[in-house]
């Protein structure tokens, strides 16, 4: 059972099952059957997973033999707790949408997207990575296009078209490495031997940045993003900014620092400063929202930014907070959208001004609310604390000013989640709201999310061991 | 050649069909001649390929496996022709029969090794696509692209054809290894001989149908009978692309410092002029008669940087445009059958009304942008790949910048597809018409060889030998 492949097929059989089944009851039933098989798989992986700089569970086959192309999977500890998180969020996404009528087309876009997430995790070689990164863009352009709201098809247009040509750039810069070799090859083993020059790195940076930063979104380049996330439905929301930015991030340690470390070198300024002001900009535009969903999505921009940067720090504490800091981020932000969508669907409205004294007649939520809010805050036994730590303290190690302005994050942080937590759940009772406390399915998901939030908090070596040696491992092996 | 005297006999053949009224037998008839002509293209695989009748024609892989593609993708065409001519015309043995000489032409010029057998090719395939486009005698439109093209083609051939002479005027002679002779041994290349490639050049942009010289595309796109039009834009710029590739490889390439530049500001003046254009039409009709000039314009790459790798390319491009192209108009034809008209609002929900129809589509369109897991994601990397092997990363930034421009309008008809839902006239209809058996077939082919290709492009590759 330890064939990597398995975990890959799984949702592409699930996918093409699923688009057969039109009964909406049956649909969620089997999406999520096929969903916790997909976890229940994961689970032999982490068990026989040895926390060491090596990567695990291999496998290789030709692709195109003429072109030297290899279909090259595996995992190591820095794809492990991303591979966990995508397999063990999904089953949340679909358990969350349970209380709607979709029909089997939307999970099997769902299971789609899944197989091309863990593809890009588990991609060795340049070209698999590549298949991957379109191959979860398409399904995800059709559940936000088909199921969102407000001016859709504009909004998901301008997604798809911006990050198909940040992807593209991507492409320019693959091709170009696989013609620099000896022999033709997208091997990640072969591209990062290459050691370009330096002005090579140069370009080649940006080409990878540009595709990665338009995904994450680091500013300048999020203006996508709040639209994107806001008019997606609540399941499309949860699946970008819980797993898909990540792929942008991942990319950003796997694929760039080790091939152009000349080019991260020469730009970590500039990125720096373009992620510092995405937290303090975003977290000032987070205050002033209305919409709950648009405030967690500036949030969303903020703690990104705070994870991108800790990742071009190029200190290990800085990588190992930002890879705890994106399961970390995954979990929170799941939760918050859901709890989102949950208001949205008692309540009929998450306009902050519409709501308010909800924690009286949903105690459940409420309390679970808090843990998750503080989750997202960084309070200490929370994960966030620990995450924000280490990436805080990577900064810190690299420039003192950047750690200093970065660490506002924490502040602003509080304050624009407390205003949603006051405005929302607490103050006068909005007596014309007849609402129900959650229950079922929705206790079931942010049960989960709860625990995980505590148990991280309290034992983050938990993740951070396994990409302990891995992390150590890359930060030796780029050599200038 | 068995393949070109069995399509010379078939055409031959269904015309007598026709005189005597087995309309009936038309179909099945042509279907099982191509499937000879392939017989005889395969079988001739492994020979050895040395220039036959006095150096006038060679069959080697290159020839071959061009001639196969255009062998099929007719007959994926035919296959959606049996409802579609008896609409617009009584005579439909002549659509049949000058289909047929048609393809003969394009094998011809698919296996040309003298210019005399180059020009005969050309106008054996344009002269029947001349009466092709002007098929539909009462309509203004069909006439006036026949018109049009005849006049264009008359033009390009001219310029062809004063090529020719003046590079036989330099060299004395029409052959391709002799003129490749002449340009490598001759100690100083006559001036005459480079006014020649220059005209040949413009002759054959023309064909292809690239900027500047793309003038003629849409109109003539457009006016056609769709099914013309689906033939045009792939087996006969399939050909000409060929053609073009051979001259060009076999011959001319120690000459290249003379012409890449000129054909590089082609390839670029065409990607931006397709591309912009595409973007502003309402006519999924004419956004495909533009996209098919970008579309040329990419395959240009590969005789821009003519290297060993140049053939398996623009086969892989070629097979994933045609695929692509042969799903859109089958479409195309389907939904106007229904709406009555090719703007992108007759889309408009059909998701709906034909899942699988829409999932096709969607697949081409998907292909024709370049999309991973699609035959056409395939076909533009090895592109982008020769590009980057001998050229900077400008002129793939270039590349680039117009694959995503080019989504844009893709994208057009499956948003109006999925995302949008019919008004007006047919707002009404829940399900549309059933779409007729052949259709079922030559979508489904098309749409899962698409996918195929796209993730084991092996297949077509191994042809080549690695």
């Amino acid at each position: 059972m330890n064939n990597l492949f398995i975990l890959l097929l799984v949702p592409i059989v699930s996918a093409i099952v699923l688009c057969f089944v039109k009964n909406a009851g049956i649909a969620k039933w089997l999406a999520l059957a096929a969903s916790l098989l997909e976890i229940g798989l994961s689970v032999p992986f982490l068990c026989a997973f040895t926390p060491d700089a090596s990567v695990q569970f291999e496998q290789g086959w030709t692709w195109i033999a003429s072109l030297g192309i290899q279909f090259h999977i595996g995992i190591d500890g820095i794809s492990l707790p991303l591979v966990l998180l995508t397999n063990g969020l999904v089953p949340l996404i679909v358990l969350s949408s349970f209380g709607k009528s979709y029909k089997g087309n939307f999970f099997a876009l769902v299971s789609f997207m899944q197989a091309g997430l863990l593809l890009v995790f588990m991609a060795l070689d340049g070209f698999t990575f590549y298949v991957g990164w379109e191959a979860a863009l398409i399904p995800i352009y059709f559940i936000c296009a088909l199921w969102g709201g407000g001016d859709r098809i504009r909004i998901n247009l301008k997604f798809f078209i911006y990050t198909f040509f940040g992807s593209l750039l991507m492409l320019v810069a693959l091709v170009f490495l696989y013609n620099q070799g000896d022999t033709r090859s997208l091997e990640w083993d072969t591209l990062v031997a290459l050691q370009l020059p330096e002005s090579t790195q140069r370009w080649i940076f940006w080409a990878f940045f540009l595709a990665f930063a338009i995904k994450i979104p680091i500013f300048p380049f999020h203006t996508w993003q709040p639209d994107t996330y806001t008019h997606a439905p609540a399941a499309g929301t949860m699946l970008l900014a819980g797993i898909m930015l990540k792929m942008g991030v991942y990319g950003l340690i796997r694929w760039l620092l080790p091939i152009a470390p000349f080019g991260v070198l020469a730009y970590s300024n500039v990125i720096m400063v373009l992620c510092v002001i995405g937290i303090v900009y975003a977290s000032v535009i987070a205050f002033k929202q209305q919409d709950a969903k648009r405030l967690v999505a500036y949030s969303s921009i903020a703690h990104v930014g705070l994870i991108s940067a800790g990742v071009i720090s190029w200190h290990e504490e800085g990588l190992q907070g930002a890879i705890i800091q994106m399961v970390n981020h995954g979990l929170s932000v799941v939760g918050l959208f859901f709890i989102i969508d949950i208001l949205q669907e008692r309540t009929g409205s998450r306009n902050l001004s519409d709501l308010g004294g909800l924690a009286h007649r949903m105690p459940r939520l409420a309390a679970m609310f808090l843990i998750i809010l503080m989750g997202a805050v960084g309070l200490p036994l929370t994960n966030g604390f620990i995450g924000e730590f280490l990436l805080l303290k990577g900064l810190f190690d690299y420039n003192l000013w950047y750690a200093a302005v970065g660490g506002l994050t924490l502040i602003l942080g509080a304050v624009y989640m407390l205003r949603f937590y006051q405005k929302a759940m607490l103050g006068p009772s909005q007596e014309r709201y007849i609402v129900a406390d959650i229950r079922g399915h929705e206790v079931a998901v942010l049960a989960v999310i709860v625990f995980f939030t505590l148990f991280l908090g309290v034992w983050p070596r938990a993740v951070l061991h396994l990409s302990e040696a891995s992390v150590t491992n890359l930060l030796n092996q780029i050599k200038f | 050649m068995g393949a070109i005297i069995t399509l010379c006999i078939l055409g031959i053949l269904l015309l007598y069909l026709g005189l005597f009224k087995m309309n009936k037998a038309l179909l099945p008839v042509a279907l099982v001649g191509l499937l000879v002509a392939l017989g005889f293209t395969l079988s001739a695989w492994n020979t050895d390929a040395a220039p036959l009748y006095n150096g006038m024609v060679v069959f080697d892989r290159y020839a071959l496996s061009f001639s196969a593609l255009c062998i099929v993708v007719t007959a994926l065409i035919l296959l959606l022709s049996k409802e579609y001519f008896r609409n617009i015309s009584e005579h439909i043995a002549e659509y049949y029969c000058l289909i047929i000489f048609s393809l003969t032409g394009a094998l011809l010029v698919n296996a040309y090794h003298n210019f005399a057998m180059l020009f005969v090719g050309i106008e054996i395939m344009s002269v029947a696509l001349y009466i092709l486009v002007g098929i539909r005698k009462s309509d203004f439109a069909s006439n006036e692209a026949a018109l049009k093209y005849f006049l264009m083609g008359a033009f390009s051939t001219g310029f062809l054809l004063f090529g020719i002479t003046l590079m036989y005027g330099a060299s004395g002679t029409f052959d391709l290894g002799a003129l490749r002779n002449y340009v490598t041994s001759a100690e100083t290349v006559s001036p005459l001989f480079y006014g020649g490639v220059l005209l040949m050049l413009c002759g054959l942009c023309f064909k292809v149908g690239v900027a500047p010289f793309h003038f003629w595309t849409p109109d003539v796109y457009d006016g056609a009978p769709i099914l013309i039009t689906s033939f045009m834009s792939t087996v006969v710029k399939i050909a000409s692309f060929v053609g073009f590739l051979r001259l060009f490889s076999t011959a001319l390439v120690p000459l290249d410092a003379f012409w890449t530049p000129v054909l590089l500001t082609i390839v670029i003046i065409t990607l931006f002029v397709g591309n912009a254009s595409a973007l502003l039409q309402s006519s999924f009709k004419r956004m495909m008669a533009y996209s098919s000039i970008s579309h040329a314009g990419y395959m240009l790459f590969a005789i821009v940087v003519i290297g060993k790798n140049s053939v398996p390319s623009i086969f892989v491009y070629a097979t994933a445009y045609a695929l692509a192209s042969v799903i859109a108009f089958a479409a195309l034809i389907l939904v106007k059958r229904m709406s009555g008209s090719d703007q992108f609002e007759s889309f408009n929900g059909l998701a709906k009304r034909a899942p699988w129809l829409a999932f096709a589509l969607t697949i081409a369109m998907l292909s024709l942008a370049g999309i991973p897991l699609t035959a056409g994601f395939i076909g533009k990397f090895m592109m982008f790949n020769n590009v980057m092997g001998s050229y900077n990363v400008t002129l793939l930034v270039l590349a680039a910048i117009n694959a995503a421009v080019a989504v844009y309008y893709y994208l057009h008809v499956v948003v109006c597809m999925y995302f949008k839902n019919a008004e007006g006239a047919h707002a009404g209809h829940t399900t549309m018409m059933p779409a007729p058996i052949n259709y079922k077939v030559v979508l489904g082919v098309a749409a899962v060889l698409t996918i195929v290709l796209g993730v084991y492009p092996d297949l077509l590759l191994v042809l080549f030998g690695g």
